[in-house]
């Protein structure tokens, strides 16, 4: 049997053997599910990749932090989907790398936020919430009306390719056209108008 | 859910978690055959003078470590937590949840079921659906059209009786149910002086400006040829579901100078979404009839 003495003094084993303790959660619970069908296929045939203006829309969504007071995950709950529409599952997020989850809700959830409101209304929200949201405390997101720049949108889509997502050749070369001309504000409504819309929004 | 993509993984959760806790049960074992040792120590030594004893943990300690063994095991036998086995009591999340969703279902059909199958008129009096129909306006439409129900631009006031797609209890309903769609094509074709000359005819309408003069009358011209009247009508009335009133005073996005010339140059495209399929046929009565009775207020008073 080994002593607590030998251990205690064995940095190197007190490493090893401390990693071992702590893995068995991850092993059991994390590692599986890599290998789900629920967790690792589009929950329906509407479940597409993003196209490349959602795709840069997004990338705007976590270059402004949106995610440091919006979720993306409608729990089980009652008080949940009353509010937000259908829960969330697994196959919903099957593209997202990395997904947009959260958990800190200063803000609504915005799993389901797509087709909820219209254009418009998101325009004049992300430039000042308080324009129609008078009790609103999100920040004015002002900047956003500005020619979209996104130099790399084909290596992300190259780079999303390699880890599972299936462009297919001629969406990565049309890159470029299909974002062309657009403004950040736009690619940004783009994304939260896609986000939820493959699962009905019944209760 | 556990679907894995093969058996394998269900032996792997399986084999490591009751692995886990019999190395526990194993461990606890040896521990309790250790014995106090009087007086001797570990070694380590703490502030100057701390010494630890060493002792094995005490018998009560160990104890309450068995009874955790003991949870687990029949925490395991009873819910979902072995690979794909679902435990005896067959408890999923979304089994509570619908659960949770009937009992609210059935509380709800309770509550208000006698209401559902009213005309929205008489729904509109009642003070229990006016207080279930208010939390619902502040849930799901309060966002665009304001906890005050009055609006904000582009997005309509819904205690006056002005209506653009119709003010009846049927029509209120169908649009929180299918949602609408309204464009407004850009006239920037016509040139900024075009423009100009139709935007003073506009506010002549209304009467916020004069409309005995020569841009009146050019801005009419313009009004009459350039297609404005196909939706908004000859004498500028609007038509409901097609095109708002012009000679109101009531404007959707505003009435000024500069906001009218936007207006006509740029076009305007909004939409209310849908939110039957999210609401329920149940709900979007209440709704419907909360809607219904913003404005009735306003009519009692101006019929006074």
């Amino acid at each position: 049997m080994i002593s607590h003495e030998k251990i205690e003094k064995n940095v190197g084993l007190l490493i090893i053997l401390s990693i071992l303790t702590v893995s068995f959660g991850g092993l059991v619970e994390i590692v599986p599910l890599f290998f789900q069908k629920s967790t690792t296929t589009p929950a329906n045939e509407l479940v597409k990749p993003y196209d490349p203006l959602r795709l840069a829309g997004r990338d705007i969504y976590i270059r402004e932090g949106c995610y440091n007071c919006h979720s993306q995950m409608i729990r089980p709950f009652r008080a949940e989907t009353e509010r937000y529409g259908h829960y969330s599952v697994a196959g919903e997020f099957v593209y997202d790398h990395p997904f947009q989850w959260g958990s800190k809700r200063t803000g609504p959830d915005l799993a389901r936020v797509g087709g909820r409101y219209s254009d418009l209304w998101h325009r004049e929200h992300l430039l000042n919430p308080r324009n129609v949201v008078p009790e609103s405390n999100m920040p004015a997101y002002y900047w956003l009306d500005r020619p979209l720049d996104d130099p790399h949108i084909k290596g992300k889509m190259e780079a999303l390719r390699k880890v599972g997502v299936p462009y297919t050749d001629e969406e990565i070369a049309g890159a470029f056209d299909a974002i062309k001309g657009k403004t950040e504000l736009e690619a940004l409504i783009a994304y939260l108008q896609g986000m939820g819309t493959a699962i009905k929004q019944t209760r | 859910m556990s679907d894995f993509n093969n058996n394998f993984w269900n032996i792997w959760v399986i084999v490591i978690t009751l692995g886990g806790i019999l190395f526990c049960t194993l461990l606890l074992w040896t521990q309790s055959r250790a014995r106090n040792t009087k007086g001797e120590v570990t070694g380590h030594l703490w502030d100057e003078n701390l010494e630890e004893y060493n002792n094995p943990m005490p018998n009560w300690w160990r104890w309450l470590f068995y009874l955790t063994i003991v949870f687990a095991l029949g925490y395991l036998a009873l819910y979902p937590g072995l690979g794909t086995f679902a435990g005896n009591k067959g408890w999923t999340s979304v089994g509570q949840y619908e659960q949770e969703r009937a009992a609210a279902e059935a509380q709800f059909k309770q509550a208000y079921g006698g209401l559902l199958s009213q005309n929205i008129e008489l729904v509109a009096n009642d003070p229990k659906a006016h207080e279930v129909g208010e939390r619902m306006f502040l849930t799901y439409c309060a966002q665009c059209h304001g906890s005050d129900a009055k609006g904000a631009k582009g997005f309509p006031n819904l205690t006056d009786n002005d209506w653009l797609w119709g003010g009846a209890p049927d029509q209120i309903k169908e649009t929180i149910t299918k949602g609408r769609t309204a464009a407004m094509p850009s006239f920037a074709h016509l040139g900024p002086q075009k423009i100009k000359d139709v935007a003073y005819y506009v506010r002549s309408l209304s009467g916020v400006v004069n409309a005995n003069t020569p841009e009146a009358d050019r801005g009419k011209e313009v009004f009459n040829t350039a297609g404005c009247t196909a939706c908004h009508g000859p004498q500028g009335k609007g038509n409901i579901g097609l095109a708002p009133n012009l000679t109101d005073k009531t404007w959707l996005y505003g009435g000024r100078d500069a906001t009218l010339i936007e207006t006509i140059t740029k076009g305007r495209n909004n939409s209310m979404p849908a939110f039957g399929e999210f609401l329920g046929e149940d709900k979007v009565h209440l709704l419907a009839a909360y809607v219904y009775s913003l404005s009735q207020g306003n009519r009692a008073e101006a019929g006074k």
